[in-house]
């Protein structure tokens, strides 16, 4: 007995079969368009930044290289003292651990900071950080944030520990920042 | 006396052969890196992007690095490798390319110095049999190349080459044997001077296309690389091949381009001569020439930019079902065209 497809039986819709003239006229016009494609995208204009000489700017919130901060030299409280107290949070919060924080306890001959310690030793090592911006947000008191360069290759493992002083320095503005609406 | 070879149109004295064997063998050695970068420029700007722009102005140096970069690497040869035929095989290439080179005309016979020359290697009167002779040899250059590897990469690549080159020569004779039709010579000079007329692309339009495409698959560029197919042959017939002897390779293809641009600019575009009965003077002529050349190499760039590679069973059954059949038809319609109007 043989099998009786019945309902089973699902036709496929098929285009016609090209016949030869208009096979070969079909592959014609889709290589004259091919061609047509590559011949816009060299009136269209190159889309390459040539990125030592161009930069693509980064947005405000990027995460790059972080900073320290101080207090502003004119401010009535606390006239150019390091925020960072050497609480050590940033530390703490730090997923790739790659924050070391020495503190020390300030004196009124030697004040560093606006609080009772300051951080004697303050150290990042770039190579170890993941840029997850943690630390900035641990801060209670704004002291480390998160600055936008990212042009951090050295020759040497060493030469990307960063220290305090390094990371309190005005950063050179290697980085251009994108403009509202850009 | 009739020679048993083939008879030269011109012959000039021998110390203006030698010197003219070295203008055109400097003159090839120059275009080749010109045809090198305009490609690698031509395809950044169909993808968007600048190509090379580091090495001298615009980058315009970048062919010099690539070859003192090729040419001080290490002559390396793999364990399996079949010593004298892997050697020689890079060689081949060159020399089938240098001499299809020769009979490219790139203008009439001049009055130079009080000598008549001719400006081209040699006028033979069986042009395009001895440009598919030095093809069908040029082909051992990629053949024994591949096989002598010992590897199997570029076996695949060195059969490939084989079995493609020899389908689309076919195609490629007879897409020309309508023009020799047409024209009654085989001396590419003659098939210039018939063109006096009209242009062979406009009565000859299908064999045109049919022998540009077949020259695709002859010089191995994409839409027909399949013997190099980098996707899955890793390098095809070159895989193994570095230094001084992929440049060799690498100078051949780009020579074979300028050579096939040669052949079409003679044989359809009119060779040397200017569209609307101008006729400049002589030394015009070569510059005519280079310039037709020039755009039809272009044409080639764009091709390669635009079309991705056809699969092999598809390339042989484009060669051999569509092509093969278009160029026979194409030769007995010219056929019987000719005979009814010489009538």
């Amino acid at each position: 007995m043989t099998w009786d497809p019945g309902q089973d039986v699902v036709s496929v819709q098929r285009a016609p079969a090209p016949g030869a003239t208009r096979s070969f006229w079909r592959t014609f016009r889709e290589t004259m368009r091919g061609l047509a494609t590559t011949m816009g995208r060299w009136f269209e204009g190159t889309v390459t930044i040539q990125y030592p000489e161009e930069k693509v700017p980064v947005y405000p919130r990027f995460r790059g290289r972080h900073k320290l901060h101080r207090f502003e030299d004119s401010d009535p409280a606390h006239p150019g003292l390091e925020k960072c107290v050497g609480c050590s949070l940033c530390a703490a919060a730090c997923p790739a651990d790659c924050i070391r924080v020495v503190a020390a306890e300030n004196t009124p001959e030697h004040r560093v900071s606006a609080g009772e310690r300051y951080a004697a030793v303050y150290e990042i090592n770039l190579s170890r950080c993941i840029f997850c911006g943690y630390c900035e947000v641990a801060c209670p008191f704004d002291a480390i944030t998160m600055g936008h360069d990212y042009e951090l290759s050295a020759y040497d493992r060493s030469d990307l520990i960063f220290t305090k002083e390094m990371l309190l320095a005005e950063p050179l503005e290697r980085t251009p920042l994108r403009r509202e609406g850009e | 006396m009739a020679l048993p070879l083939a008879e030269v149109g011109y012959y000039e004295e021998w110390w203006v052969q030698i010197l003219k064997g070295i203008v055109i063998f400097a003159v090839a050695l120059q275009l080749v890196p010109i045809v090198l970068i305009a490609e690698r420029k031509l395809l950044g700007r169909f993808q968007g992007r600048y190509g090379p722009n580091r090495v001298g102005p615009y980058g315009m140096l970048q062919p010099l690095a690539d070859i003192v970069k090729l040419l001080t690497k290490e002559q390396f040869r793999p364990t399996t490798s079949a010593g004298l035929l892997f050697a020689l095989a890079p060689g081949i290439s060159i020399v089938t390319a240098v001499a299809a080179f020769a009979i490219i005309p790139f203008g009439d016979v001049q009055h130079i110095g009080g000598e008549r020359v001719g400006l081209y290697g040699i006028d033979v009167s069986i042009g395009p049999l001895y440009l598919f002779a030095f093809g069908a040899i040029a082909f051992y250059g990629i053949m024994l190349g591949g096989w002598a590897s010992g590897s199997k990469y570029s076996f695949l690549g060195a059969m490939r080459a084989a079995a493609q080159l020899i389908s689309y020569e076919v195609s490629q004779g007879l897409a020309l044997v309508g023009v020799i039709f047409t024209a009654q010579t085989l001396s590419l000079t003659g098939i210039v001077h018939a063109q006096g007329g009209m242009w062979y692309i406009v009565p000859q339009f299908v064999g045109f296309l049919i022998f540009l495409t077949a020259s695709f698959a002859e010089t191995n560029r994409a839409p027909f690389d399949l013997t190099e197919a980098d996707a899955e042959l890793v390098g095809g017939y070159n895989t193994e091949f570095g230094g001084g002897r992929f440049a060799s390779y690498y100078f051949a293809e780009y020579l074979n381009v300028l050579v096939v641009s040669g052949i079409v600019t003679t044989v359809f575009l009119g060779g040397w001569l200017l569209p609307f009965g101008v006729h400049p003077p002589g030394w015009v002529d070569p510059i005519v020439v280079l310039v037709k050349m020039g755009l039809v190499t272009f044409f080639f760039i764009w091709v390669r930019a635009t079309l991705p590679r056809l699969r092999y069973d598809q390339l042989m059954s484009f060669g051999w079902k569509v092509l093969l059949p278009l160029a026979t038809l194409n030769a007995l319609v010219t056929a019987v065209i000719v005979v009814v109007s010489h009538k």
